[in-house]
């Protein structure tokens, strides 16, 4: 009898000891992608990093020298601006769900249909935008793109604002307003002052996420081989030039490509280092 | 009025006050009925833009596999086809290691390398998409070509019925390889969501499991997944819908054909690659009427995959009790 149980624990304990080798086999597997590519994209964007891509323009076909000078700070005009039309009304947005509409049907239906936009398609978003903005005025622009990218900029931010400012403990709020302070101002003087980590950790997510979008940007900023500050028209923009650089058969474009590719990941990668200490931070002060 | 008797500059503060309310409340109000109409304006602007093609074509739209910009006929069969098989293969391998993932960071690791390892993989989620489109074109699909498909082509591509999907030349770009950059990008993210779902499970029901003698496997299979089990499915179909909308990460690889072919190692395409491919040159309207319906198809796709994945999430929010 004794043996049958030693046979069925045995059997038991096998079947756990290869199912937890296969759980750590998966995180490996999973890793070691994701290590390579980041490998590649560090090793090839240090062998293409010199100075003249911050101080030369994108070269035409066919050229062996020139930098992306005008991509980057077509790139940085445009999230700039993204950052600053997205963030003001998915603050706003993210304050009405969490203060006024908290447990009202409305604050549900938008609650819901914000975390779908949070997941759609960001190619989508872009022919919005040109359905919106670039086919009434007719062409492509700068602030088209900025609209695009402010759409996938609203929903991270109104998602984070709403749980920092429910996470603000309600004797706060209550305190204030036996005081007689008008609910606006304990919103904004009180409430925001308590949830100002969490709120500037979603304007960063959303500033990396949209760092690297090349969709949205195909068809509303478009892109431009010259040096261009006028957002009215077509912008240049770091992640088209690198989805049309790497396309291309030319080795110097595809050498660039890797260099923008570096430059955005490590932009990305800091920001949401930051972002997440930020909020690390808060989360220890709290305990 | 009563507040006659108070000092006139107090009644103005108090004025203000209420006016500031007022407005503040208005402000925010609008705000976040904008969230409401931005997405449904959204649909409705790729609807009216795609309205010809959709009156041109009719149903025929969705099950032609025609796709000629010359003769100006438009037909999504293959694009969908893509997007479905490409997404399937990348579920395929990318559900199991997820599983795997979370498992590990939860039931599995070391206390200590459990935070790490799970910021890790959260910050390489955070990677561009067009990154690992890059990484597609210049790693992998050569190093596929050279060393794997040639293999699968030989031993697999000559099996009765599984061989169509496996053989072909090894072109390196295809169906096969955009499924597995697919897959590479949305494991970090599905497995992060099941991460934060099993940690939701209570520790007092797997401390009784273990006390009782279960192994961690059991505790996982008998307790945990139950427990979770239809926030997990959320998670798998939220990974779904990043899928079925990527854009970048698969326009690299997938090689911009428009036919169907049986063999996952052939080019093909997607909705959101045709997209990205061909837009900006749609000249003529009925052949940008024809992307913007194919936007429109995608978009009700992923709306619907998306709000399944939310039921299945909140499902277990409500049982937490939030």
């Amino acid at each position: 009898m004794a043996s049958v149980a030693d046979r069925l624990y045995f059997r038991r304990r096998l079947v756990n000891a290869m199912s937890l080798v296969l759980s750590g086999a998966a995180t490996l597997f999973g890793l070691f992608w994701l290590v390579w590519i980041l490998w590649v994209t560090i090793s090839k964007g240090v062998d293409a990093m010199s100075l003249s891509l911050f101080t030369e323009m994108t070269p035409p076909p066919g050229q062996d020298t020139g930098g992306l000078k005008n991509a980057i700070v077509g790139s940085l005009m445009l999230s700039t601006l993204a950052i600053c039309l997205g963030a003001p009304v998915g603050i706003a947005a993210g304050t009405f769900l969490a203060e006024y509409a908290r447990s009202r049907k409305i604050g549900e239906v938008i609650r819901f249909v914000n975390d779908i936009l949070l997941s759609a398609p960001s190619i989508v978003l872009g022919l919005f935008v040109y359905t919106l903005v670039v086919r009434p005025t007719g062409s492509f622009s700068g602030y088209a793109g900025s609209v695009a990218m402010a759409f996938i900029v609203l929903p991270v931010v109104v998602r984070t604002t709403d749980e920092m400012l429910r996470l603000v403990p309600s004797q706060m709020r209550e305190a204030a307003l036996s005081l007689g302070i008008p609910q606006w101002k304990v919103t904004t003087q009180i409430l925001y002052r308590a949830a100002l980590p969490g709120i500037v950790t979603g304007v960063l997510l959303a500033l990396a996420r949209i760092s690297g979008e090349t969709a949205p940007l195909l068809f509303t900023a478009f892109n431009n081989q010259y040096w261009n500050t006028d957002m009215s028209g077509a912008m240049p923009n770091l992640p088209v030039t690198i989805f049309q650089f790497a396309m291309s058969p030319f080795e110097y474009w595809n050498q660039l490509a890797w260099a923008g590719a570096f430059l955005i990941t490590l932009f990305v990668l800091a920001v949401s280092l930051v972002a997440r200490t930020l909020l690390l931070r808060k989360k220890t002060h709290h305990d | 009025m009563q507040t006659a008797s108070a000092p006139p500059a107090a009644e103005r503060s108090h004025r203000l006050d209420a006016f500031g309310d007022w407005a503040f409340r208005n402000l925010v109000t609008l705000a976040g009925w904008f969230v409401l109409i931005a997405l449904g304006l959204a649909a409705l602007s790729m609807f009216w833009g795609g309205r010809e093609a959709f009156e041109e074509f009719g149903l025929g739209f969705l099950t032609s596999t025609e796709w000629n910009p010359v003769t100006e006929e438009y037909g999504a069969l293959v694009a969908i086809y893509g997007t479905v098989v490409s997404t399937i293969i990348a579920m395929i391998i990318a559900v199991p290691v997820s599983f795997g993932i979370a498992l590990f960071l939860t039931e599995v690791a070391p206390a200590w390398i459990r935070q790490p390892l799970g910021m890790a993989i959260e910050l390489l989620a955070g990677i561009p998409s067009i990154i690992y489109g890059m990484w597609g074109l210049f790693v992998l699909a050569p190093f596929l070509a050279d060393n794997v498909y040639p293999w699968v082509d030989e031993k697999l591509g000559t099996l009765p019925f599984v061989g169509l999907l496996f053989a072909g030349p090894p072109l390196g770009i295809g169906m096969l390889t955009a499924g597995i950059v697919l897959a590479i990008m949305v494991i970090p993210f599905i497995s992060s969501v099941m991460r934060d779902v099993f940690m939701t499970v209570p520790h007092r029901l797997k401390e009784s499991a273990y006390a009782l003698g279960s192994t961690t496997t059991e505790v996982v299979w008998d307790i945990v997944l139950p427990y979770t089990r239809s926030a997990v499915i959320g998670g798998i179909f939220l990974g779904m819908g990043r899928a079925l909308g990527e854009t970048m990460a698969v326009t690299f690889v997938l090689g911009n054909s428009h036919q169907i072919n049986a063999s996952l190692l052939m080019p093909g395409n997607s909705i959101a690659a045709s997209i990205a491919n061909e837009f900006a040159e749609a000249t003529t309207p009925m052949y940008q009427s024809a992307l913007l319906a194919l936007g429109f198809v995608l978009f009700i796709v992923t709306f619907v995959v998306l709000a399944i994945a939310k039921l299945m999430l909140m499902r277990l929010a409500k049982r937490e009790g939030n």
